[in-house]
């Protein structure tokens, strides 16, 4: 217990002086951070290349003739698996150079609508893991991404769809903002009753999951039900003038909300590692007893911070609404908020980090469709692969053991979180 | 210095606090108050309510109806919950405030039924039968949660266990034509997981919620890869055997309580057996002693020769077991085969029941039966013609929770060294 009380005394001490230990690990080489999540997403790719190859009929049938072709089976199943998923999410580079050489700007674009759909797969991935990030960088374990992204998706569309007659640059923002502030006020309430009651925010972020959950299924069944949609769960279709615009043609869904995400990253960015605000928040986040030393509000901060973070996950389904599919139904989220999970661990909870792991499962994603159509493989592999890499980058020491890797100097700090009784 | 703030701790929930008294006072007269003015007034006078008081396809313990005058049996309920409204506002209960509150919450359930069903007729013992069978994952979740937890090892991932095992189970059921061979298969892919959870969180020391999530992804996705991959083009792999219905000799020939308790399928017993058996072990044995000392003070305990990290193990595994058992009775006891997907959720309510249980066995198992019953009445809700959308039913046992959660109706108290990895000096 003393050592406990040295380490709060340290880190009141380095705030004061202002060499708060937050700022020394950024200047670690970008190699030396990025070694671990690298590495995790080899070894996912290379289980879920085994996955493959143990599930399919022809290489069992190869491995009955002889254990050579066995093998060659296996790696001729691999290859086209993820060939198919590379150009299904990348797309053909023989094409794309036929398509720049025929200087046609169609069979350009659709050349590259791989490339661009993938970016569309990950624009949502973007707001969702900066949620997750923010939260993390806050202290806060924020579970309940996906029932921000449902309230403030349901937000966004009552907003496009019912008010009519506003121009679009008033409109669009407005239904954007709509759904940012119905995420935030979700979150908002697990963060009051944490500031307020110690109610631990990771069950109470599950339980307004479930709520969310249930409110929008009666809402798209009752009170913003499409009329005429025969009982099913469906909102109407939302205003020409609340969407966000596509670049291009029909089959091309590439659209500007992939920038206005990468907007928002900077703007976390900056709130988070160049403002005072920022720098509260993540002394909450790394030890809030010496924040309460310090004099820091703990409870506004922890408030600040879920509200925040909630409002991230409200534009992620906010976006998805508003640029993609333009209504809502009950399969609108194929799991953004628990993805978005891995995607901040992966990217070290840091924005830049966050961009680059949301584009990689954005890619991942989009090119599994192709994968599913080539291989027969169903598109649920990358949720494996997905709980494999997170399951590495959460505990390096198993990936370090794998490729022999020294340990660090000093240990990485943790993302902690006591019991959930209540207790704080 | 923890274990003294620990024993204060301990101490404050037996007593009430003033304003926890008032708080309950006024609720239950808001209560009472409600079934007065909404239900009670707008009933017709003439109206009854009839509840058929033997599930459908029931033979053994059979009852008669019972036929109640809607308008006056609302009249009584609202009678009854202000006079304990009012008691509790003068006098209060002490040590009986809890339970006076579940009676007073038992009230308001049934004015909520006699208005619901005025002029029409109810079976209420099927609607308690289907309870306590809807009842059972959740409680078993719950229990899945407790042994986890009362050995300082937050398991969020109780769902992702349940849906592996149901899926395990329906395979391994539909290739052995054994329904108990289904159950071991379901069983054995649940601590499977569990030892995951255990390894990550207890020897690589990872944030356990995230040992959670792990396991709840990696759940999703490899269900649905199997079930898109095998389950749905090989048809013999989806069609599991099913445990029957099999009524206790005697016991379920009792009126009302036989054919609800004693006439189920095998997963009913077993949530009871194991009722029992994890009360009794928990509180009464060496074996729960050491359980729960290494969830509260796992430092003492080792300096007392508790092995830390074995007995955290045991309490995982124990926990995959149970999860095991409660994902089985998806595709065993319930539906007959695998669905993606197909526990909704369930593995998370089980998590509320485990907290509005207060991390207790038999509280569990009464917060499992509430949250069964509003799952039960909110299928029914629709047929009665009711103006509450049943998703509002289904809301309600997240939203106890989150009260339970903030203290509003008596704190819970979590074992104290829960989500922290320990680390042997």
């Amino acid at each position: 217990m003393s050592e406990e009380k040295k380490d709060i005394g340290q880190v009141f001490l380095d705030e004061v002086n202002g060499e708060a230990p937050v700022e020394e690990k950024q200047k670690k080489p970008f190699l030396g951070k990025a070694i671990i999540p690298l590495l995790a997403i080899l070894t996912g790719l290379i289980i879920g290349a085994i996955l493959i190859a143990a599930t399919s009929q022809s290489v069992w049938a190869a491995f009955g003739e002889s254990i050579g072709s066995g093998f060659s089976q296996a790696w001729k199943e691999i290859i086209t698996a993820y060939s198919a998923l590379l150009t299904g999410s990348l797309g053909d580079p023989g094409r794309i150079l036929r398509a720049l050489g025929s200087n046609d700007a169609r069979q350009i674009r659709q050349a590259v609508n791989p490339i661009l759909e993938s970016l569309v797969q990950a624009t949502p991935y973007i707001f969702a893991g900066l949620a997750v990030a923010l939260g993390f960088r806050s202290g806060l374990f924020n579970i309940g991404v996906e029932g921000q992204l449902f309230i403030g998706a349901a937000c966004a569309t009552y907003v496009g769809y019912s008010i009519t007659g506003l121009p679009a640059y008033i409109h669009m923002p407005l239904a954007f903002l709509a759904g940012a502030a119905g995420g935030a006020f979700w979150a908002f309430i697990p963060g009051f009753l944490k500031a307020k009651t110690g109610g631990h925010e990771v069950i109470n972020t599950i339980m307004m999951n479930w709520i969310a959950f249930r409110l929008t299924e009666w809402l798209l069944s009752g009170p913003m039900t499409r009329p005429g949609s025969g009982g099913l769960p469906l909102s109407p279709i939302i205003q020409e003038t609340a969407r966000i615009p596509q670049f291009f043609a029909s089959p091309i869904r590439f659209h500007m909300g992939f920038f206005i995400a990468l907007a928002i990253a900077w703007l976390v960015w900056w709130l988070l590692f160049k403002t005072t605000w920022g720098l509260n928040l993540r002394t909450v986040g790394t030890n809030p007893r010496a924040a309460r030393y310090a004099g820091l509000n703990t409870g506004k901060s922890i408030m600040l911070a879920m509200t925040l973070s909630g409002a991230l996950a409200g534009m992620a389904g906010a976006v998805q609404i508003l640029a993609v599919n333009h209504s809502m139904a009950l399969g609108l989220s194929s799991g953004y908020g628990f993805d978005s999970i891995a995607l901040a661990l992966i990217g070290n909870n840091h924005p830049l980090g966050v961009i680059l792991s949301s584009l990689l499962f954005g890619t991942l994603r989009n090119g599994a469709t192709r994968m599913m159509v080539v291989s027969a493989i169903p598109i649920d592999i990358v949720d494996v692969i997905q709980a494999i890499i997170l399951m590495f980058v959460a505990a390096p020491a198993i990936i370090r053991s794998i490729y022999r890797l020294r340990k660090p100097k000093q240990e990485e700090p943790q993302v902690f979180l006591s019991g959930w009784g209540g207790q704080s | 210095m923890t274990t003294t703030s620990n024993v204060i701790q301990h101490k404050r929930i037996h007593e009430i606090s003033p304003a926890r008294k008032l708080g309950i006072g006024i609720s239950e007269v808001v209560i009472a108050v409600l079934i007065f003015f909404v239900f009670a007034l707008n009933t017709a006078a003439d109206l009854t309510t009839r509840f058929v008081m033997t599930p459908g396809g029931i033979t053994q313990g059979t009852l008669r109806d019972i036929v109640l005058p809607s308008k006056t049996t609302l009249f009584i309920l609202a009678a009854i919950v202000l006079a304990i409204g009012i008691f509790q506002l003068i006098r209060g209960f002490g040590k009986q405030t809890n339970l006076l509150v579940g009676v007073a919450g038992i009230c308001l359930m049934l004015a909520f039924l006699v208005w619901q069903a005025a002029g029409m007729s109810l079976n209420l013992a099927g609607m308690l039968s289907s309870a306590v069978l809807l009842a059972v994952p959740i409680t078993l979740g719950a229990f899945s949660g407790i042994l986890a937890e009362r050995s300082g090892i937050i398991n969020i991932s109780i769902e992702g266990m349940m849906l592996m095992a149901s899926m395990t189970a329906a395979v391994a059921g539909s290739l052995s034509r054994n329904v108990w061979v289904g159950m071991l298969g379901g069983i054995a892919s649940a601590v499977l997981l569990a030892l995951i959870l255990g390894v990550l969180s207890i020897k690589y020391k990872v944030n356990q919620t995230i040992s959670g999530t792990v396991i709840n992804i990696f759940s999703t996705g490899m269900t649905g890869f199997i079930s898109q991959k095998f389950l749905q083009t090989i048809p013999g792999l989806n069609q599991p055997v099913m445990f029957s219905r099999v009524p206790l000799p005697l016991l379920a020939d009792i009126p009302l309580i036989g054919p609800i308790l004693f006439n189920q399928n095998i997963f009913v017993y077993l949530m009871m057996i194991i009722l029992i058996v994890l009360q009794l072990a928990l509180f009464q044995t060496r074996w729960g002693l050491r359980l729960r000392s290494v969830g509260e003070h796992p430092k003492a305990a080792d300096t007392l020769g508790i092995n830390v990290i074995r007995t955290r193990y045991m309490g995982v595994i124990l926990s995959g077991v149970v999860a095991g058992i409660a994902g089985t009775f998806f595709t065993l006891g319930s539906v007959g085969r695998f669905d993606e997907g197909m526990t909704a959720g369930k593995g998370f309510i089980g998590l509320a029941a485990m907290i509005f249980g207060n991390w207790m066995p038999v509280g569990s198992l009464g917060a499992g039966l509430l949250f069964g019953f509003a799952d039960a009445i909110g299928s029914k809700l629709s047929l009665l013609g009711s103006v509450i959308p049943p998703q509002f039913m289904a809301m309600a046992p997240y939203l106890i929770t989150m009260i339970v959660l903030a203290g509003f109706i008596g704190k819970g108290q979590a074992p104290a060294a829960e989500g922290e990895p320990y680390e042997k000096e």
